[in-house]
């Protein structure tokens, strides 16, 4: 667990930070967030001591950290900043091992440890240990950034800007590691961003800070719901009712659905149709084929005539994906519902417009 | 990439070898100059052989150079750090200057001081080989990545093993092209110690001059030609023996 208690840190005539206190649980992402210069890489910075704050104090699980010294205090601190921050001298093994050797661990530790980072952020430690940063693309430079500071397996990761320099594509994907390797490592993270996409994302609590002060500091559910001030209500903007529905995850709103196949007659499908406005197709696996419309009912006598196949699996969900996509993906296609199926592709069940607005309109009240 | 340097190596070596085959040759070098300068009675230097001469020079650049990096170096550090990084102009000033005054000038004043021979030659060759070596220090200490040193900092280093894990490293091979400029100018330069007799090559090439023999003139400036190009070599080979991959060239 993290404290910071009354921090303040000011440079000659500016006050970089304000009279900050927060304290964030062991095990959260605590995500700092902010315009620039509102002082988010300088709380960073005082929290493992490469700036020394002009007062106040600062908690480590009950220690004040001014009476451990630096060195000790960062290697004990995973620390990642964006991808310029590997050493380009060194290969990625030596570059991951970095904390590890100035902790003096035996080699063959360090190998093992080495390559069991690389499997966690999903690079192939044969073709990626004797790589130079230069040789890596941005993606794989920043994976590399990450495995390096969690090396010596820190209990507290800070991290500025970690998918900063990347394409949008790519972040995406760091973010989606990132969050599986949280799930599993269960760290004490303070990040730094200014995209509040991100932050919605990754973070368990949002720090909100504006000039030097914390503005607000809430769950990211919380800060969409309930801007603390106008500031907030400014920063998080207009479509925050839109930001909040990726947040949620749809498994809570999948309800089950008829399908047929398509060896089905007119009869089995009408049966199934009902009073909807169309029914799912599957095949015999039971994945998601196309759709059957009402009003084509009458037209045909099997269900296989009548079957829209359009391009199902861009339409599809898994059902990890948050009520964003699932919107997102109703107003591109025009549909009122969108099919969901597991990780074997296979259909179970489907997500509506309604309970969409159901949620976020739970969300205003 | 490997392969390359390891071709430079054995090249520089097989130049090496051919060069003391060259200069210990005493016979090959009177035939050549005889028939070349047939006038002259003495085509060799009478003082010592050619051999000698050659280490004599090696020695002067040696211990010169030697000397300005044992300093230079540490210097150049010093002044980039955050305790000594007030003294950066006054350093920067100084070898400049140390540049710009002629060795010859170092000469003068140094003989009332240091006598003959070899100490003020070492004095004059020092000062002005100083520049080179502080310049690129400074120039590629500062060069370092900032955000390279934020990490390195931020995962626990402290000042010196950031400095030669990651400081030096990163910027061997600027300092080390400043070395190498300096060698190469000591090696020209130290010519001038023959003046206030502290031998080497510049022996046959002053005694050449006085004496209006073109034969002795040669007899010096080969070699030295030589001893700088193989000097510049070996220390390009071991500056590359720096460089890492998507380093700017």
């Amino acid at each position: 667990m993290i404290r910071l208690e009354h921090v303040t840190k000011v440079y000659g005539e500016t006050v970089a930070v304000n009279d900050l206190s927060i304290e964030i649980e062991k095990g959260e992402v605590c995500i700092l967030i902010g315009p620039s210069g509102c002082g988010k890489t300088t709380t960073l910075r005082v929290t493992n001591r490469l700036l020394e704050p002009t007062s106040g104090h600062i908690f480590i699980d009950g220690r004040d950290i001014c009476q451990i010294r630096p060195e000790r205090l960062r290697r004990s601190i995973g620390y990642a900043i964006q991808s310029v921050g590997l050493f380009p001298h060194l290969t990625v093994a030596a570059n991951i091992a970095t904390v590890p050797e100035l902790l003096h661990w035996g080699k063959d530790d360090i190998a093992r440890r080495v390559e069991e980072l690389l499997i966690l952020v999903g690079l192939n430690p044969v073709e990626y240990a004797w790589k130079y940063p230069s040789q890596l693309s941005g993606g794989e430079a920043q994976r590399i950034g990450v495995a390096r500071a969690l090396a010596a397996d820190p209990p507290i990761l800070l991290m500025d800007e970690p998918f900063g320099a990347v394409d949008p594509l790519t972040r995406e994907r760091l973010q989606a590691q990132f969050i599986r390797i949280q799930q599993e490592l269960k760290k004490t993270v303070i990040m730094v961003t200014h995209d509040l996409d991100e932050a919605i994302r990754l973070a368990d609590r949002i720090a909100i800070m504006e000039l030097g002060r914390l503005v607000q500091y809430d769950t990211p559910e919380t800060i969409l719901s309930r801007p603390a001030n106008k500031f907030v209500h400014d920063f998080v903007g207009t479509d925050r009712a839109l930001k909040r529905l990726s947040r949620i995850g749809i498994g809570n709103f999948i309800r089950p659905c008829p399908s047929v196949k398509t060896s089905d007659s007119i009869k089995e499908v009408a049966a199934a149709i009902g009073s909807r406005r169309s029914v799912w197709v599957v095949n015999d696996e039971g994945r998601p084929i196309g759709w059957i419309d009402q009003s084509r009912l009458s037209e045909s006598v099997t269900a296989r005539e009548t079957i829209f196949s359009g391009d199902i699996h861009e339409i599809a969900l898994t059902n990890q994906a948050t009520l964003r996509e699932a919107l997102s993906r109703m107003l591109g296609q025009g549909f009122k519902s969108i099919p969901v199926v597991d990780d074997k592709a296979r259909l179970i069940g489907e997500i509506t417009l309604h309970d969409v607005e159901a949620a976020t309109a739970d969300g205003e009240a | 990439m490997k392969e390359h340097r390891m071709r430079r190596w054995v090249l520089l070596a097989l130049f090496s070898g051919l060069f003391i085959a060259v200069i210990s040759s005493t016979g090959l070098w009177e035939t050549t100059l005889r028939f070349l300068f047939p006038q002259e009675s003495q085509v060799l230097h009478p003082r010592a052989s050619l051999i000698v001469l050659v280490m004599e020079h090696l020695s002067l650049v040696a211990i010169s150079s030697s000397l300005t990096i044992l300093i230079g170096l540490p210097i150049g550090i010093w002044v980039t750090r955050p305790g000594g990084r007030n003294f950066l102009p006054l350093v920067t000033d100084l070898t400049s200057f140390g540049q710009t005054f002629p060795p010859v000038a170092v000469l003068a004043l140094a003989v009332p001081m240091l006598g003959f021979g070899l100490p003020p030659t070492i004095a004059a060759l020092f000062l002005y080989g100083l520049l080179p070596v502080v310049r690129n220090t400074i120039a590629g200490l500062s060069a370092v990545p900032p955000g390279s040193l934020e990490t390195a900092y931020g995962m626990g280093m402290s000042q010196w093993q950031a400095l030669f894990r990651v400081e030096i490293p990163l910027s061997a091979r600027i300092i080390l092209a400043g070395v190498r400029t300096s060698v190469v100018i000591n090696i020209g330069t130290a010519m001038i110690g023959a003046v206030i007799g502290a031998g080497g090559l510049g022996s046959p090439i002053i005694a050449g001059l006085v004496q209006d023999n073109l034969a002795f003139i040669l007899e010096g400036a080969i070699p030295a030609a030589m001893l700088a190009i193989l000097a510049d070599q070996l220390l390009a080979n071991i500056e590359g023996s720096f460089a890492y991959p998507g380093q700017s060239p």
